[in-house]
């Protein structure tokens, strides 16, 4: 753990961070609107695993910067360039069933890559990781069983989910293309190479696609740039005039 | 290191009861020692340390539970307090004691079971139960109801 570059790991804990971040406020989003009220409440834990697991990642993240900024003011007050979350996590929800087939997407890749951070040479990252990867179990278990419930539902019901899938699925390559950063945090044995994680990701998603007689669209192009910060989507920055409006309106509020 | 009576200080079994009669503040039938989220309590020098660990990581009832352990012991005299979290081993269900298990049920919450779902109705003891929501009131609990006596009821959820 010795060589580990402190803007490296940085980056990589906020990669962490910001996709459960981003992810939590768009499923929060559908706190009071769910189909049904089981729906509803089921929604907002997920948020709040996904935000308590945020906590960990950007108040350890903030630990390694050191330069007095809290996880809150990283939270609330970077804007979009700042950000690095999968492009996948920050764009409008859609329906419901484009909501949990999105869930579905992230919660295997999370259901996969959490236990491989279990054994990270870095204690902080293997502790959050032991925390997550439990919640994120859970997560899967269910984000699973809905995709499969509306994929071979009604005609419907599967027609939502098929139109769901296609829209997402280019936004999925971003998970697995590596960059200097996983360079850095492969070598340092701090976290897999994500492009070692997408055998067992397509097997995950192929079995419950099959199950939920979905077809997965025959085409690798990906959509990048938010791991990186390059190229975020528009949505973000109208995500984030919701997300940072109080904090912005009245600089220094506290609870 | 450890309690230190030739310090006049309270010993670390007495810190326990004490802790033992602390409500969790979401379910108060039970103890935060009956959850197993008080994971060590100990002396640094005339520091009183205690470490507990978070249920889930987004429990809202966390930061209420850390004020509830500083009110009771500073209420019992401790002046020199620490609360340590500790995320690893990270929190089982496992740990919540036996009589933890029977209060929640008493109380009209299924205790977890490794199964992973209930194996009665906590209101009639019928096995007739299926499940409504992997989610419920409070991040650790599900939705469950009883086709007999037709009641809906909480689960613990076993992680």
């Amino acid at each position: 753990m010795a060589n580990v570059d402190k803007e490296m790991l940085t980056q990589f804990l906020l990669r962490m961070g910001d996709n459960t971040l981003i992810l939590g406020h768009r499923v929060s989003e559908w706190c009071g609107h769910a189909p049904v009220l089981e729906e509803d409440i089921a929604l907002a834990n997920t948020a709040l695993d996904l935000i308590g697991q945020t906590q960990l990642w950007l108040g350890y993240a903030v630990e390694v910067m050191d330069d007095g900024k809290t996880a809150d003011d990283i939270a609330f007050l970077r804007d979009a360039w700042d950000f690095r979350n999968l492009l996948l996590l920050e764009l409008p929800n859609g329906d419901f069933g484009q909501t949990l087939m999105r869930q579905f997407l992230f919660d295997a890749y999370q259901s996969i890559l959490l236990p491989r951070l279990m054994k990270s040479s870095n204690q902080a990252v293997a502790e959050i990781a032991e925390k997550a990867s439990k919640e994120a179990a859970y997560h899967v278990e269910r984000s699973a069983e809905t995709v499969v419930g509306l994929g071979d539902g009604t005609e419907e019901s599967h027609k939502r989910m098929q139109a769901a899938l296609d829209r997402l699925w280019p936004y999925v390559g971003e998970m697995f293309v590596s960059d200097e950063v996983d360079a850095a945090m492969a070598a340092a044995g701090v976290a897999p190479d994500p492009a070692s994680l997408r055998a067992e990701y397509d097997a995950l998603i192929g079995k419950v696609f099959a199950e939920a007689t979905l077809t997965i669209p025959d085409s690798d192009f990906a959509h990048k740039g938010g791991r990186n910060g390059k190229t975020h989507t528009e949505h973000l920055g109208h995500l984030l005039t919701q997300m940072q409006w109080l904090q912005r309106a009245y600089p220094g509020a506290t609870w | 290191m450890s309690a230190g009576r030739e310090t006049g200080l309270p010993d670390v079994a007495q810190v326990w009861t004490w802790l033992h009669a602390v409500p969790d503040p979401e379910i108060p039938v039970i103890s935060l020692t009956d959850l197993g989220i008080i994971r060590d309590v100990d002396y640094e020098g005339d520091t009183l340390i205690v470490t507990v660990t978070p249920t889930y990581s987004g429990c809202p009832a966390t930061s209420i539970i850390n004020l509830d352990i500083e009110t009771a012991l500073r209420g019992h005299g401790i002046e020199k307090l620490e609360l340590r979290r500790k995320l690893s081993p990270a929190w089982t269900t496992d740990w919540m004691t036996q009589s933890g298990r029977d209060k929640l049920e008493a109380y009209g919450i299924a205790p977890p079971q490794p199964a992973g779902g209930p194996d009665k109705c906590p209101h009639c003891g019928s096995q007739l139960v299926e499940k409504m929501s992997q989610f419920g009131s409070t991040p650790c609990k599900a939705q469950w109801r009883c086709t007999a006596c037709l009641e809906p009821f909480d689960y613990f959820k076993c992680i």
